[in-house]
């Protein structure tokens, strides 16, 4: 799923600037259940917001709404109204939410008031980690399904380098060393012998170095204009 | 000891280093810290304290990422000033592009060895909030650079339209980095890259160094490139600890750090204020050269072990300590090995 943490009130605050009437929009998909940008953290930034701009002498109009997908364009039609009537829209999606309600809603102002931070996973009851980094050419088959792409500190494909130590990265205690964790499954599994091939340059084309990525199915598409 | 790196017993580059290790004598390099300035006579004075001491002088690139003067414009100062340069090249700041385009460049002005790194990782530097990025890792590179020299070809697989890169390749090795028992294979995998020399880090633990050699010997790595064995004077029992508690992959023993707070005896028990600062000076200079003394035995020993080609001395900010150790060790005067013709370099 999609990780995101709220920003902080202040910087969403000044986002806002002197507009008067806002709509805060939840997204019921990722951001809700990593507790960042759900029904629940719509109402409670909402009512943050209101408290905080009336504490500021300038009281402003603040509602909520939440959405089943902010990604998803028949599920924004269902807020037009409410979209229409607010000086500002302050999304509790991802990054993906924020542009879609912008390019949905193009007359519209919108702020964003999460920050999003990566595809990952919840570890244990409030932690998340890391995961995939959408290099767009997976390579899990050939590390024992441990990315080194998203999860070594420099993405080796021939580590580990000489920052492992005891299990874990020379940048943070904190973060597992992803070639100690490939080395110890293929080891369990009697597949250390992959690591010993050289695993050459990687394309990074299908990543974002490629420039903006996009995917067309035809067998999926429903209707193309005959041009 | 080693067999012939080149083919048909030609120089793949005819460096001074290539020719003293292929020579069979026990290699000696010395680590040269460019300085956090544009001032290139930093550079000088410290060739200076390096000249006739060492085969070749390997300049850092951007170490532990804090930016410095370019390994590559401090190498061209080297050749400028008659000494031999092995430049450092990182993955973190440089995509394949940077890289090729840097290495036709330092070819161009007279560098022939080329340690290939993956580099630091940024947020140990002075720009932590820096995008890295690490586009091959050392391994790619050591490949890349090899078939640059010996394929003629860029990264791409496009042929130079002129003459190409022809550096004597080298890489590093962390025999004590976690896990241990893969760390003779990654450098089997480097070997298999192309590497001609390797440098290892910083060794004071030679009863491990010995199991890792062995180890290499047995996958009859010592054969196909030569090992140079990381060594570095301490300066004080604090940086002897720094090393074995705060740096992956470096062991210090026990039986060292009191070596170096015994140094410091005639002082201990005495805080900072009831120093003079003729105390503390006499109390640094007494750790240095217990330092120097260390290194000197641990070169002593290192020479022993069957497979070691030489020494790559890491005496950081300190290169004045670089000569005595040599001396000590018994490894002055460096030989002269008669370069290659100009034909023979260029069958090389």
């Amino acid at each position: 799923m999609i990780v995101a943490e709220q920003k902080p009130l202040q910087e969403i605050k000044s986002l806002l600037g002197d507009a008067q009437k806002v709509l805060v929009v939840g997204c019921g998909t990722c951001v809700t259940v990593c507790f960042a940008g759900g029904a629940r953290e719509a109402a409670i930034v909402a009512s943050s917001l209101r408290m905080a701009s009336k504490l500021d002498g300038d009281p402003k109009e603040v509602s909520d709404v939440t959405v089943q997908r902010q990604c998803e364009w028949e599920y924004l039609d269902e807020i037009r109204e409410q979209v229409a009537q607010a000086d500002v829209i302050l999304s509790l999606g991802c990054g993906v939410g924020v542009q879609a309600i912008a390019e949905h809603f193009p007359e519209k102002w919108v702020v964003p008031g999460l920050n999003t931070k990566f595809m990952g996973l919840p570890l244990e009851q409030g932690v998340w980690a890391e995961r995939c980094a959408a290099c767009g050419d997976c390579i899990l088959g050939l590390t024992g399904g441990i990315c080194p792409i998203a999860r070594c500190s420099k993405s080796l494909l021939n580590g580990p380098c000489g920052g492992s130590e005891g299990g874990h990265c020379e940048i943070n205690p904190e973060v597992p060393c992803a070639w100690q964790l490939i080395y110890d499954r293929l080891s369990s599994m009697g597949k250390l012998d992959v690591l010993l091939e050289i695993q050459p340059p990687k394309n990074w084309s299908t990543a974002r170095d490629g420039g903006p990525r996009k995917i067309v199915r035809e067998d999926l598409r429903l209707a193309v204009e005959e041009g | 000891m080693v067999a012939e790196a080149g083919q048909n017993g030609k120089y793949l580059v005819g460096s001074n280093l290539e020719r003293v290790l292929r020579a069979g004598h026990f290699a000696v390099t010395a680590e040269l810290g460019p300085p956090q300035s544009a001032d290139g006579d930093v550079i000088r004075r410290k060739a200076a304290l390096l000249r006739g001491c060492c085969d070749a002088v390997n300049i850092t690139d951007n170490q532990t990422a804090i930016v410095r003067m370019s390994s590559i414009a401090a190498g061209a100062i080297l050749v400028q000033e008659g000494l031999e340069p092995v430049i450092q090249m990182t993955c973190r700041d440089r995509n394949r592009l940077a890289i090729q385009s840097d290495l036709l460049g330092a070819y161009a002005l007279g560098i022939r060895n080329l340690l290939c790194l993956t580099g630091d990782h940024q947020s140990f530097g002075n720009h932590p909030t820096a995008k890295n990025v690490f586009d091959m890792d050392s391994i790619q590179l050591v490949q890349m650079v090899t078939a640059m020299r010996d394929e003629h070809v860029f990264q791409c697989g496009e042929p130079f339209k002129g003459p190409e890169p022809r550096f004597f390749v080298g890489a590093a090795a962390a025999p004590f980095a976690a896990p241990v028992e893969f760390r003779p294979y990654r450098l089997a995998k480097k070997v298999k890259a192309g590497a001609n020399f390797i440098q290892t880090q910083l060794v004071y633990d030679i009863e491990a160094f010995k199991v890792f050699m062995e180890k290499v010997r047995q996958l009859g790595l010592h054969r196909q490139t030569y090992i140079l064995a990381g060594v570095g004077p301490l300066k004080s029992p604090a940086m002897a600890r720094y090393m074995k508690d705060q740096v992956p992959g470096i062991l210090v023993p026990d039986e060292i750090i009191e070596r170096m707070e015994a140094a410091g005896a005639p002082w201990a028990g005495k805080s900072k204020d009831e120093l003079t600062p003729e105390d503390r000076k006499a109390r640094a200079e007494a750790w240095k050269q217990a330092g120097i003394q260390i290194c000197v035995e641990l070169i002593q020993q290192l020479r022993q072990i069957e497979g070691v080609a030489g020494v790559h001395i890491m005496a950081i900010e300190w290169e004045e300590a670089v000569r005595p150790i040599v001396e000590g060790a018994g490894l002055l005067p460096r030989p002269v090995i008669e370069a290659p013709t100009a034909q023979e370099a260029a069958d090389g």
